[in-house]
């Protein structure tokens, strides 16, 4: 056999297929990762574990405390653990969301990374297939512990829960496309701890999934707006305790303001679409570069 | 062979990182259907020099062609055209054997209708079919290797690049690996481009290429590199060797070494030389011992220095740790 008969039985590229090519890489990635999730089941249970443990624990002994003379023990308000229950939900999407995409830097230490960008597509298909796929995972994960509003007496209609997924959806994306250009800077898990360490918990605790984002000291208010998550788990918040029954203005109050007005819900949701894009355009361009 | 045969064809390239060349000069070229060995010591240059032809590495000098395609003006299509096996492992463990070789086809964009046939097909081929529902963590080394060689091979591609792929196997499974090489070539023609550092594996080789600190030191198939050390080793003894060596040196021209109370020489081919010593020589002799020459010889001959196994040994306790670090992770 000759090179050329070779040649013509290989599978060739012509340029209009690099687009479709492109697409089949992000839904081969994306899927890869949904199968992966599906298959350990067990890492699913673990990690509903933490924001869980945070619940009760947060909930029921902070709860306590927090009683009388706080903005949780006005009579006909919501309780400690009703507020800390979307802020936990938010939790739960943060951290799969990150350690989802961070899952890269695995991939890259152990091999499988090379399969990928050694094939012949375009590499932002890897970021992108990446986010979206942490992204999937990071939100079912936030959804599943909706099952849990019953217990803590948060009412929520199909109408309400229809609104959440989209909301959950967004900050799942914006915090994954954060985590795929982290992993795209670090060459070895060694970066990983630092990461948890000074990034992952200091956006986690000043996100304001565990306590109200108001008459904070002033240094604090200022950081606890420039962390993206805030502007995810605010509109979780306000969206799943709308059904209690309960004024509107006593959801309000908790809702994250600058210069003392409340931001609304889609200027909210659109600054977190624009960081997921930033960082996701940030990811594909470390991607491309080329080893 | 003539330059418009080759499937791979590189001219003087160079790879510095730095102030050090790894790679200083190499020209080769392989023909069609070829299986053709890089051999040389851990550091040598072998892996840069199947990187930079695999488009995963740019030369820092020079030029290669891959199935008639410039390496860096388009790796793209270079890529589409190959098959690669690391290394390293590169599969995914938590998916199952079939799902590592679905995903590769779908990132080669393998048409739908193929993907199944082609899959199976490959599976058969490398004895897979009944372990292909099975997560790749519960596979064996040589099962591992089995399935990147079928990965590999999915896209069809002209040509298979192999670095180190018995690295860290036993023995048998090696082997079996050879076999599963071999048919691969003669069933479906492609040409195999590997690198080792195991001299008995460059033996299966049609040709060779023994590299050495970043230059190609000599190359040919392999009876053509064990003639370069000149030929047989022929060591015989007797209980009156003096009488020996003389008879030899007068009946054969030959002059032998002594050596421990034997006598040892080298012979340009030992089945003519020996039934001649046995005939002529009136001295007794009691053992004959001869030594084709093994490529160990032929890269101490030319390197000055031997080929260490060490360094691969570090590195195969490296790969251990690796693996145990997975098993503990997932």
């Amino acid at each position: 056999m000759t090179a050329t008969a070779t040649a013509s039985a290989t599978t060739t590229f012509a340029p209009a297929d690099t687009r479709m090519a492109s697409l089949r890489a992000i839904y081969i990635i994306w899927y890869r990762d949904i199968l992966r999730y599906w298959r350990d089941r067990w890492r699913l249970v673990a990690s509903l574990a933490q924001p869980l443990l945070f619940l009760i624990v947060f909930g029921s002994g902070l709860g306590s405390a927090l009683g009388r003379g706080t903005v949780f023990g006005a009579a006909g308000g919501f309780s400690y653990i009703q507020f800390v229950f979307p802020g936990i939900v938010g939790m739960a999407i943060l951290f799969s969301a990150i350690f989802g995409a961070m899952s890269i830097v695995w991939d890259r230490e152990f091999g499988f990374l090379k399969e990928v960008l050694v094939a012949p597509i375009d590499r932002s298909a890897v970021a992108i297939g990446k986010a979206l796929g942490s992204t999937t995972q990071a939100m079912i994960q936030g959804l599943i512990l909706l099952v849990l509003a019953p217990l803590v007496g948060v009412k929520l209609s199909f109408l309400t829960i229809a609104e959440v997924i989209p909301l959950a959806a967004l900050l799942a994306f914006g915090l994954s496309s954060f985590g795929v250009a982290l992993a795209s800077m670090m060459k070895s898990l060694q970066g990983f701890q630092v990461v948890m360490n000074f990034l992952m918990m200091p956006m986690f605790f000043l996100s304001g999934a565990l306590f109200p984002l108001t008459n904070l000291p002033g240094w604090m208010t200022v950081l606890t707006r420039l962390d993206p998550a805030s502007y995810g788990i605010d509109p979780l918040r306000r969206v799943v305790l709308s059904d209690s029954g309960r004024p509107s203005a006593l959801v309000e109050r908790f809702g994250l303001t600058i210069n003392g007005q409340v931001l609304p819900i889609p200027l909210e949701a659109g600054i977190v679409l624009a960081f997921g894009a930033v960082m996701l355009g940030i990811a594909v361009v470390m991607f491309q570069r080329r080893d | 062979m003539s330059r418009a045969e080759a499937v791979i064809q590189a001219s003087g390239l160079v790879k510095r990182y730095g102030q050090v060349e790894a790679v200083r000069g190499i020209d080769l070229a392989v023909g069609h259907g070829e299986i053709f060995g890089f051999l040389g010591p851990n550091g040598a240059g072998k892996s840069t020099t199947i990187s930079i032809l695999c488009t995963l590495l740019t030369p820092s000098a020079g030029s290669a062609k891959v199935a008639g395609i410039d390496v860096v003006q388009d790796p793209a299509r270079v890529r589409q055209r190959i098959g690669l096996v690391f290394q390293d492992p590169s599969l995914d463990d938590v998916l199952t054997g079939r799902e590592n070789l679905e995903f590769h086809a779908w990132l080669y964009g393998v048409p739908t209708s193929e993907r199944r046939k082609r899959i199976d097909e490959m599976l058969a081929l490398l004895q897979l079919t009944d372990r292909a529902r099975s997560q790749v963590r519960t596979y064996s080394g040589g099962m591992k290797r089995r399935l990147e060689i079928a990965r590999g091979m999915l896209h069809q591609p002209q040509i298979l690049f192999l670095d180190e792929p018995t690295l860290g196997l036993d023995p048998q499974t090696r082997q079996s690996i050879w076999t599963h090489l071999n048919e691969l070539r003669d069933t479906k023609g492609i040409t195999i481009f590997m690198t080792t550092h195991y001299m008995d594996e460059a033996e299966y080789c049609d040709r060779i290429a023994i590299i050495d600190r970043g230059k190609i030191v000599a190359l040919g198939t392999p009876d053509e590199l064990k003639a370069m050390v000149g030929g047989d080793v022929v060591t015989i003894t007797s209980s009156k060797s003096d009488d020996a060596a003389a008879e030899i040196e007068r009946l054969l021209g030959v002059t032998p070494v002594r050596d421990n109370g034997s006598l040892r020489m080298e012979v340009p081919d030992a089945k003519v030389f020996v039934p001649r010593l046995v005939r002529d020589l009136t001295a007794p002799v009691d053992t004959v011992t001869l030594r084709r020459p093994s490529l160990d010889d032929v890269f101490l001959k030319l390197t000055g220095h031997a080929i260490r196994d060490e360094e691969a040994g570090t590195k195969d306790q490296m790969r251990a740790m690796a693996s145990r670090w997975m098993g503990r992770r997932r």
